[in-house]
């Protein structure tokens, strides 16, 4: 085993845990230094979710992605911050304080892998680990200037990742250039049998920048009401980029935009507040009082161990389950889930890809989203790609104010090789 | 108010006899092992563990839905039933709602009035949870201890139509029930708490009422008897029936209201995001029965010519069918009788189980009672003495070994009409008051001549032979 020491100068408080020590062996990776999101089970380090609810929680087992890496010979070097159990498109809600963004500290580092996006981009790690419930890789690599990929639901295992919402999420791979990335998912792909979900699809691709042929389709609804109009001049550059190296783009659509973003919030919520209501201080966490009965020490404990976005969310679940409400909300989310996944498969009929801006505007200044519905919005591009399952990636490709946009790249399922050479060829074709 | 007809249905809970856990590996042989020990990251529900079907408890449960003559479901789904409990590790339980494994089956039951068929509304498959051990009282507890062994346990929930219409007839049901899973090797009944049993009883006309957690087969008759009395002298008293849940003391068998919040529940059921959809067509029909306890039964009049009253309790079990299927080939009729009208007597008065019988000892019994060696008198004796030292932990005896120790052979022919001889001898009274036609003399000279070979005469035998011998000297 070899050893090196990890001291980042972390500004902007990309970390929540830091490793000084780490030993790492041989394999593709070796050496490699890799954050991973606090979200995800490291045995013997604290694993938190920025929650003060996980206060203390040392996970007795390694997450799938973990053991891979780890035999891969990578060096996890920290746990980084978030927003409490991923809930957030900033990072500003964590119970350990904000990320900055190391491209302008007045501004986030968006969310929710905010600490693993900042560590790349602030260039304390090689590469690192993010999750995307509803964009929560894409987002920070869009507004840190990185590359981020949400892959194909299934292709990576999700056993030892905290569950926020289990239907949409995936863990999936950071870095600052497509090669690493790609290097980076070839080691976490492949099936899982502790995951029902896993698809037995492994990642072994190099890159290639050849896109000649490829049919792009760009949604209009990416490009509508919402989006800063200088942002999408400079994904419209992009595309432009794409199709002089051989690419064609055509229009298209995909109605069930509309619907989507409500989908996502009732979905979302709905298996969060299933999945946090472990979280009740008997078994990990903060220990509950004793001397109350244990319905009233459950709630004080999680009245106090979670933050207000989670507890919001939390109750819109609980509202969204409950016996009445359950065929308005959560079942007709599920339609229009289906909706989304249709239009998907049509477009996917006439192209290859589907491009578009990632996030709807450039960075936020810290505080500046106070509104949670004004927050919400801002997911409106990425969330589809979750609600259907398909692969999604940000790759930089301009800058607005000074501020890195994202490039977002939906691919069809299974078909991340594709939206990875695309974004491979735009990097050394377009920067 | 007598007359008024009593509803009754159930839901049943069986814990299903696998090797492992419902969605991990750890192993469910956790009853004499310190709490906790049996527990990995997803049975104790830490965050990020992800369930894992274990495909074995799925064929055990397709197996009690085709013995239960069900309809299977292609496509099943796993639901999450979302309530907070301290032994609930994950505060939801994985169990199956809107789309269960089977349905719409029957089980043929002996009823009150003759056979009947007990329709079965479904059939689903769950995890246990985990176990609550209160420290202190009830009402006083000083603190509560929670067990994780238990957690993950596969359990199935059958549920009946409200097609039983008395206690006994629901006891009837179970012990049905309990015979064609033991009979499928699913289920083990010997294991403690492997059964749990919530029931809807209610008199035609009034609200039904739900006693849960019931734990053994006596308690489901105990507790049913007792809401039919407390129902029955509530409208004699013109009082009304409230719709509640109830719990069974089994202690002092009664039940008793349950007034916690606990129970009004929304369980906010979803799909589990974390399972697929459980899909079964493919392997269903590649599942197989056994012969099971109605096919047993018929098979025992047929093949052993057993009496369809003997079959019938002969096939109640499946170590006794079993047992007596290893003891019946020597005589089958006598081996019936003896195993039913002997054996399970005194099995039932020691409580014991069929298992602590040998079966090669009985056999050797059996060819003992069938060679006229012993009498029946004696080969009762020598059951109870087998049965005692196995009670007592000891080696029970070989029946060849009692019968030479005790001398329990009969007495030879030759040998009872010397003794005969000795008594008339010896009798001159009873001898003369029977010529004289007092019968009852006879009667006491057949007593003279048993004690003098200690009972091992066959006395209807000795009866015949006394009365020849003193017809002869007339």
């Amino acid at each position: 085993m070899k050893k090196l020491t990890f001291h980042p100068d972390d500004s902007v408080h990309a970390f929540i845990t830091t490793i000084p020590e780490v030993t790492y062996g041989d394999g593709p990776l070796s050496g490699v230094t890799v954050a991973v999101k606090d979200n995800i089970s490291t045995k013997g380090i604290e694993t938190t979710c920025a929650s003060k609810i996980l206060k203390g929680y040392i996970p007795p087992y390694d997450a799938h992605v973990v053991t891979l890496l780890k035999n891969a010979g990578a060096a996890i070097v920290g746990k980084t911050n978030m927003d409490e159990f991923g809930m957030g498109t900033t990072t500003e809600n964590s119970a350990y304080g904000p990320t900055l963004n190391p491209l302008d500290h007045q501004r986030v580092p968006g969310g929710s892998s905010g600490g693993s996006a900042a560590a790349v981009a602030a260039g304390f790690v090689d590469c690192a680990i993010g999750s995307d419930t509803g964009g929560s890789i894409r987002c920070p690599a869009a507004f840190c200037g990185i590359v981020g990929l949400k892959p194909t639901y299934g292709r990576v295992s999700r056993f030892g990742l905290i569950a926020y919402a289990n239907s949409l999420e995936q863990i999936g791979p950071m870095a600052r250039d497509v090669k690493t990335l790609s290097n980076l998912y070839s080691v976490i792909a492949g099936h899982d049998s502790r995951d029902a979900t896993s698809v037995d699809k492994p990642y072994s691709h190099t890159p290639v920048s050849d896109i000649k042929g490829l049919k792009i389709g760009v949604p209009d609804e990416f490009f509508g009401e919402g989006v800063n109009p200088n942002v999408a001049e400079v994904v419209r550059q992009a595309i432009d980029t794409l199709e002089s190296m051989g690419a064609t783009a055509v229009p298209c659509t995909i109605p069930s935009m509309k619907y989507a973003l409500s989908a996502y919030y009732v979905t979302c919520t709905s298996e969060a507040s299933s999945n946090l209501a472990r979280f009740d201080g008997v078994r990990y966490g903060p220990a509950v009082g004793t001397l109350k009965s244990w319905h009233d020490a459950y709630s004080d404990q999680r009245k106090a161990g979670f933050g207000k976005e989670v507890r919001r969310r939390i109750i819109l679940g609980t509202f969204s389950l409950a016996a009445g409400y359950y065929g308005r909300y959560y079942q007709k989310a599920q339609t229009a889930r289906q909706m989304v996944r249709d239009d998907f498969e049509r477009i996917f009929r006439d192209v290859d890809v589907i491009a578009g801006p990632t996030m709807p505007d450039i960075a936020f200044k810290l505080g500046e989203k106070s509104d949670p519905l004004q927050m919400y919005l801002s997911d409106i591009l990425t969330v589809p790609a979750n609600l259907a399952g398909v692969p999604a990636l940000s790759v930089p490709c301009g800058k607005v104010n000074n501020m890195p946009v994202g490039l977002q790249l939906i691919g069809r399922y299974f078909e991340d090789e594709r939206i990875i050479d695309t974004a491979y060829a735009y990097e050394q074709g377009g920067a | 108010m007598e007359d008024l007809e009593t509803i009754i249905g159930l839901e049943i809970h069986c814990q299903l006899n696998t090797k492992s856990k419902m969605f991990c590996s750890c192993s469910t042989d956790f009853r004499d092992n310190e709490p906790n020990t049996h527990t990995c990251p997803v049975c104790l529900g830490l965050p990020g563990s992800m369930p894992m079907v274990n495909k074995r408890a799925i064929e055990f449960a397709l197996k009690v839905g085709k013995a239960l003559n069900c309809t299977i479901r292609d496509e099943s789904e796993f639901s999450r039933k979302n309530y907070f409990y301290p032994d609930l590790n994950k505060a939801y339980q994985i169990t199956q709602y809107d789309k269960p494994l089977a349905e719409w089956g029957k089980l043929l039951i002996d009823g009150d009035n003759g056979e009947k068929e007990v329709r079965i509304t479904r059939i689903h498959l769950e995890e246990d949870p985990g176990r609550s051990v209160h420290m202190g009282t009830t009402d006083r507890g000083k603190y509560t201890l929670v067990d994780y062994n238990r957690a993950g346990i596969p359990l199935i929930e059958i549920v009946t139509e409200p097609d039983l219409r008395s206690p006994k007839e629901a006891r009837k049901f179970l012990n049905k029930l309990r015979a064609t899973l033991e009979y499928l090797n699913v289920f083990d009944s010997e294991k403690e708490g492997s059964l749990r049993v919530d029931a809807n009883i209610s008199l035609k006309g009034s609200e039904r009422v739900e006693v849960k957690n019931i734990s053994s087969y006596k308690g489901v008759e105990k507790a049913l008897t007792f809401e039919v009395t407390r129902q029955r002298n509530l409208l004699r008293r013109g009082q009304i029936v409230t719709r509640e849940t109830r719990h069974f003391v089994e202690a002092r068998g009664v039940t008793t209201s349950s007034r916690s919040k606990e129970e009004e529940n929304d369980y906010r059921y979803f799909p589990e995001p974390d399972l697929l959809p459980l899909r079964v067509a493919s392997w269903v029909d590649a599942i197989e029965l056994p012969e099971l306890p109605d096919a047993r039964r018929e098979r025992f009049i047929s093949q052993y010519g057993v009496s369809p009253e003997h079959a019938k309790t002969l096939t109640g079990g499946l170590k006794l069918a079993e047992f007596y299927e290893a003891v019946a080939s020597e005589d089958p009729a006598l081996a019936a009788t003896w195993t039913a009208d002997y054996l399970l007597g005194e099995l039932n008065y020691r409580d014991f189980s069929i298992d602590a019988m040998p079966a090669d000892l009985f056999r050797e019994l059996l060819t003992l009672i069938k060679s006229d060696t012993i009498t029946d008198k004696s080969a009762v004796e020598i059951l109870r003495l087998i049965l005692d030292a196995v009670k007592d932990g000891k080696k029970p005896e070989r029946p060849q070994e009692i019968v030479s120790r005790l001398g329990l052979a009969k007495t030879s022919g030759d040998q009872v009409t010397a003794l005969i001889q000795e008594v008339i001898a010896e009798q001159q009274a009873a001898v003369n008051d029977y010529y004289a036609g007092k019968m009852q003399a006879l009667n006491f000279l057949v007593g003279q001549v048993m004690k003098k070979c200690r009972g091992r005469a066959d006395p209807g035998h000795l009866n015949t032979l006394l009365k020849e011998i003193l017809d002869k000297k007339v």
